[in-house]
């Protein structure tokens, strides 16, 4: 079982590299609409690549009102 | 479709329609690359009369109110139906507010009746506001078998099998009460009658028909009034169908196209753009031939559609791209927001054909609508048959407030006699949005006159509504403002707020207090953030009551700052 460190740091891995942004830029308290530049269509977008890392599956609702990383690490987590 | 010119009431209408047509598919459900339902009018109202009976028997009555709050699904229709035949007042609330704030609007609209889906539900369970929820009689979709669900019972088991009685409404009667914004201090529930939105859909279905066989896809919130109407009262009153999609993800809607065979879509600008991004990709991924080839399709399709769409023509030479959508679908429509003309023409130049209009909840959904006699993607189109426009104190260029009368427009707002009178005036709707009407009979919009803006997801914000997540800022006093009404700009894109703010003793704003404005600012949901901070060195006009007059403020920072002072965070 990953601790929810693991599973933020693989959240940012995948966010840098989806989003081709230097991984060294994002930090989990960022906002990731601001962090990445990304409309809310984009964060869904992130979801599904999410999704297909963890083997989960996240209904949208799960990312409504979540902005920043560490609680869409921790909404990733409680799936696992 | 239904003359529904005979009907007095929704209740009635929807009545007939499953009565007319009970083998034709009315609802499919689809989550992902999951089918969850698909059910005929028969069947439809086979689920939705003994969930009426139920209802009846724990006192529903005539103008019961009762909340819908559910993303969009099966349930949400059929519970609707259930309200109407009951005699019921709807009340559709938006899924994507915050519980608390639901809590509120729950409570303003003073219903008894709440229908909601479990995650919706368990999310209000945990909020202080829940204590004093009233709602009498809770029904809760799709519980997991062991959830606590708090007093409330489970929809799918909530059923009576005695015969239900249709209770009968006359066209003034309200229908539905929905919030159009103010979640905040002051709720705007507009009150809408039976008279509105049948008259609304008439007018609608006169451009855009629906017939049997008409595959709607169905994206957009229900609980907004487009989708209510496109999505909900216009395909049932033609016996067409309505496909539920329960995600957003794009490659799911990619795919929902070809696999339902959609005929219409309403959509809000950003999901335009992103189709559109989507297609400008694929065609940039071409070969150099390839492209060249598509080019020269699109530039004979333009050639002979300019006076007027052809969409067998259209489907014809760009036979791929509208394979991509399914092959059957013949138009968008978009709202919710401002559309770029741009975007707009991209999809009409593809043969595609995008209903852009204008409109708000107050006005029963669309005031004008694109006629394509012949396309402009320049303006908001025409008033729809039955509305009147009219532009208010033009100035030279003949732009002015925009003014609405028809059969289409609210009652009025629930409690609020005040905000009534100040917005229909005379029988006129005033919108607070400025344009013109030009020599052909199209609205242009011009920007607003009223403090607030419009997302690209199509939601108002208003800005007395986003001054409570500053609340106890160490500062004298703040404000916030649409950047647009501070500083006048014809435009309707790319909308922003800005706090406006008022130090103790006229001190520069410290590191401290704006890093806070900053961390509250996070807090917020990305549609709901300032885009920056103004500093202020002067009282705030107050009146009497200590509120503050935004009208003399905002004339005051006008005088004495410029756009270019606000300091972005």
């Amino acid at each position: 079982m990953k601790t929810l460190d693991q599973t933020t740091d693989e959240v940012l891995n995948l966010a840098a590299q989806h989003f081709k942004v230097p991984r060294d830029k994002l930090n989990s308290g960022d906002d990731f609409f601001k962090t990445l530049g990304i409309n809310s269509l984009q964060a869904l977008d992130l979801l599904t690549r999410l999704e297909q890392h963890f083997s989960i599956e996240l209904p949208d609702y799960e990312l409504q009102d979540v902005s920043d990383f560490r609680t869409l690490a921790e909404r990733i987590q409680s799936r696992l | 479709m239904l003359d529904l010119s005979k009907f007095q009431s929704l209740g009635e209408a929807l009545r007939a329609a499953l009565e007319r047509w009970p083998n034709e598919v009315c609802l499919i459900e689809a989550d992902r690359e999951r089918e969850n339902t698909r059910i005929t009018y028969r069947q439809f109202k086979d689920s939705a009369l003994p969930l009426a009976s139920a209802m009846q028997r724990d006192g529903f009555q005539n103008g019961t109110r009762a909340a819908i709050l559910m993303t969009n699904q099966s349930k949400w229709l059929i519970s609707a139906y259930a309200i109407f035949f009951s005699g019921g007042v709807l009340v559709p609330l938006d899924y994507k507010l915050p519980a608390d704030e639901q809590l509120r609007l729950l409570a303003h609209s003073s219903a008894e009746f709440l229908v909601v889906e479990y995650h919706l539900w368990r999310a209000m369970m945990q909020t202080a506001e829940f204590k004093s929820m009233r709602a009498r009689v809770v029904l809760v979709t799709e519980a997991p078998a062991k959830a606590d669900l708090g007093g409330a019972e489970r929809w799918e088991e909530y059923r009576d099998p005695s015969e239900p009685t249709f209770v009968p409404r006359t066209r003034k009667d309200a229908a539905c009460i929905v919030y159009s914004s103010g979640t905040g201090g002051r709720p705007k529930g507009c009150v809408l009658t039976h008279e509105n939105y049948l008259e609304q859909c008439i007018a609608l279905t006169s451009l855009y028909p629906f017939w049997p066989g008409v595959h709607y896809l169905s994206i957009l919130p229900t609980n907004h009034a487009i989708d209510f109407m496109v999505g909900f009262i216009g395909p049932f009153t033609c016996g067409a169908t309505v496909v539920h999609l329960r995600t957003l993800r794009p490659e799911f809607i990619r795919e929902a196209f070809t696999r339902y065979k959609i005929t219409y879509m309403a959509l809000v600008p950003l999901i335009l753009k992103n189709l559109e991004r989507g297609l400008r990709q694929r065609f940039a991924e071409l070969s150099p031939g390839k492209r060249r080839v598509l080019n020269a399709l699109v530039r004979v399709n333009k050639a002979l559609t300019k006076n007027k769409p052809n969409l067998n023509l259209s489907r014809t030479l760009l036979k791929q791209v509208h394979q991509a959508f399914g092959g059957e679908l013949r138009a968008f429509f978009v709202g919710g927001a401002f559309t770029e003309p741009s975007t707009l023409q991209f999809f009409y130049d593809m043969g595609i054909q995008v209903g852009n209009g204008y409109g708000c909840t107050e006005a029963g959904t669309a005031i004008t609508l694109n006629d394509f006699k012949p396309f402009r993607a320049d303006t908001a189109g025409k008033p729809l048959p039955g509305m009147e426009v009219k532009i208010n104190n033009p100035d030279t260029e003949g732009v002015g407030e925009v003014t609405v009368r028809s059969k289409t427009v609210m009652s009025h707002y629930l409690d609020d006699p005040e905000m009534t009178a100040e917005t229909i005036v005379d029988g006129w709707l005033i919108t607070g949005d400025l344009g013109r009407i030009d020599s052909s009979g199209h609205l242009q919009l011009m920007g607003r006159k009223k403090n607030m803006i419009v997302t690209e997801e199509g939601k108002n914000i208003y800005p007395e509504d986003i001054e409570r997540y500053f609340e106890g800022l160490p500062v004298k006093e703040f404000c916030v403002f649409a950047a647009n009404y501070l500083w006048p700009a014809r435009t309707m894109v790319g909308e922003q707020l800005v706090l406006v703010v008022h130090s103790e003793n006229e001190r520069p704003l410290t590191p401290e207090i704006i890093a806070e404005i900053g961390e509250r600012n996070r807090h917020l949901a990305n549609f709901k953030r300032v885009s920056g901070y103004l500093e202020w060195n002067r009282d705030f006009p107050l009146t009497a009551s200590m509120k503050i007059k935004r009208l003399v403020l905002a004339e005051q920072i006008r005088a004495d700052r410029e756009r270019s002072q606000v300091v972005a965070l």
